[in-house]
């Protein structure tokens, strides 16, 4: 028992372990502020706050939620990318192989929907949340705006998304999306004033032709799995340490 | 420990000074109930974690994500409908022309959230949740996110083939009757129409309440205004349609409204 005690210490106060915890564990004020300060994951909060920013009947714990979803998605995400391909040929066979005969496939693919729909939510009830309690207010004016960028983020990830099973609720879903598109003022070939046609509008752009096909496909995937999320995820950045930077947690100013 | 206290610790302090405001004396009081985020916070939102890895996994094993057949250019499916998310723009399709319900409506929206914390110059009711301190701010944010789920609620529920209205308990197989009976107002009506719902929109409520527009100057009010009489346009256009057939209140040669 002593030994063992003692090769404990010893590893505790060996050069290696000092190297990555810089500080013991002894509950003492000091200790916990280290904690936070010295942890790169945790730093993003403050080592304290105030008492009514850790209730849930306050901040909904929505944009924490929305957050630990963009993760879930990243992770299932890239863990399907195995298994997918962007090509018309495979794409669906893919998704058929994901559900009958990768091991965990279906779980996989469920995990990555199920989450897609429900950070949907949580975003917009974290919008509400933040717009009820007046979070917007000086001097968050701007960690506002790059929330509603985010809110716009999220929407193009699941629209991009929604076609890369490449089955009839995703061509037909997109194409609803696509023919909206193609009205655009300006800029579409069936909006008002339209100074294109469909060869060079906006929706051949998104498309990458005057359909939904193989280029219509690879451009989604593209966007959905690299601009999209490294986007958001710089954003993401950008809005927490906003909050840190105007003023911390909502609180009455 | 002065100066980073005041840059680090109270920013919202540094930025009163800057403004020239008072020192909120409820400050020091809350300095007394903080908590520690090590461990308190930190537990909370590990928890949360867990809760959510374990409610995803379970609505995982319980539903499949749909797949259905592969993709056939040649054969739609009716109804198609867009991701539930999006389903409040495609129910807006059946009363405005595309131009407008998929493109203009969703990018007024997005502006307007933009624009939200810099035209509402209402000093109160930050960050704490209160009603008599914001009311107008508080009304209009919530008909217009009421207005939103409501038009998803209807595009994904009760929208059937041809995106006709079945109530849930109703059959797709019956076939409804589309609308035939539809007119538009002639240019002459429909032009006074917009200009008299705009032009008054805009200026009764800066007569009523002058205090209103002497806080918020001509450039804010009128963008605050716009929006509003823009975001209630869509339901008077609704109302129109579904209790007067009116397809267009606006016919142009160019586009219709």
């Amino acid at each position: 028992m002593s030994r063992k005690k003692s090769l404990w210490k010893r590893i505790r106060r060996s050069q290696v372990w000092r190297s990555i915890f810089r500080h013991d564990y002894t509950d003492t004020r000091k200790n916990r502020i280290l904690q936070i300060r010295s942890n790169i994951f945790l730093h993003i909060h403050p080592a304290r706050i105030p008492s009514h920013a850790g209730k849930i009947r306050f901040t909904w714990c929505m944009g924490g939620i929305t957050f630990f979803l963009f993760i879930v998605e990243v992770i299932t995400g890239i863990l399907l990318m195995f298994y997918y391909r962007p090509v018309i040929e495979y794409a669906y066979q893919d998704m058929k192989y994901l559900r009958f005969d990768v091991p965990f496939g279906i779980i996989l693919r469920n995990i990555h929907r199920w989450a897609a729909h429900l950070m949907i939510a949580t975003i917009m009830l974290h919008m509400l949340r933040v717009f009820l309690t007046g979070s917007y207010k000086p001097p968050r004016e701007f960690n506002w705006v790059v929330g509603v960028n985010l809110l716009v983020i999220t929407f193009l990830l699941s629209f991009t998304g929604y076609l890369l099973p490449w089955d009839q609720l995703a061509y037909w879903a997109i194409t609803v999306g696509a023919n909206m598109i193609r009205a655009t003022p300006f800029i579409g070939h069936e909006g008002p004033f339209a100074l294109v046609d469909k060869y060079n509008d906006i929706r051949f752009m998104l498309l990458g032709g005057t359909e939904i096909g193989a280029n219509a496909l690879l451009r989604f995937y593209v966007l959905h799995v690299i601009v999209l999320p490294l986007t958001a995820a710089v954003l993401v950045g950008v809005h927490f340490w906003r909050i840190r930077k105007d003023g911390g947690i909502s609180r009455p100013l | 420990m002065g100066e980073y206290q005041d840059r680090y610790e109270f920013p919202d302090l540094k930025f009163n000074i800057q403004r020239g405001k008072k020192r909120d004396f409820r400050m020091e009081k809350r300095e007394k109930k903080d908590m520690f985020v090590w461990p308190d916070l930190v537990v909370m939102e590990f928890l949360t974690a867990v809760a959510l890895t374990i409610i995803l996994i379970v609505w995982a094993l319980l539903v499949n994500a749909p797949l259905l057949e592969v993709a056939n250019p040649g054969i739609s499916e009716n109804p198609s409908k867009a991701p539930w998310y999006f389903v409040g723009l495609q129910e807006l399709l059946v009363y405005f022309d595309p131009w407008i319900a998929g493109v203009m409506i969703p990018s007024i929206i997005i502006i307007c959230l933009i624009m939200i914390p810099y035209v509402d110059i209402n000093p109160r009711g930050s960050g704490r949740y209160t009603f008599s301190l914001r009311k107008f701010a508080l009304i209009n944010f919530n008909i217009g996110f009421l207005m939103w789920l409501v038009l998803i609620l209807i595009g994904y529920f009760l929208r059937g083939p041809d995106w006709q209205l079945y109530w849930p308990w109703e059959s797709w197989t019956v076939v409804k009757k589309v609308e035939d009976n539809l007119w538009s107002l002639d240019p002459v009506t429909g032009l006074t129409g917009l200009a008299l719902y705009f032009g008054l929109g805009m200026i009764i409520p800066g007569l009523v309440s002058r205090e209103f527009y002497r806080k918020c100057g001509p450039a804010r009010y009128t963008i605050v205004m716009l929006s509003i009489l823009l975001m209630y346009f869509v339901p008077i256009k609704i109302f129109l349609r579904l209790a007067f057939n009116i397809r267009y209140v606006l016919v142009t040669p160019w586009f219709n409204i």
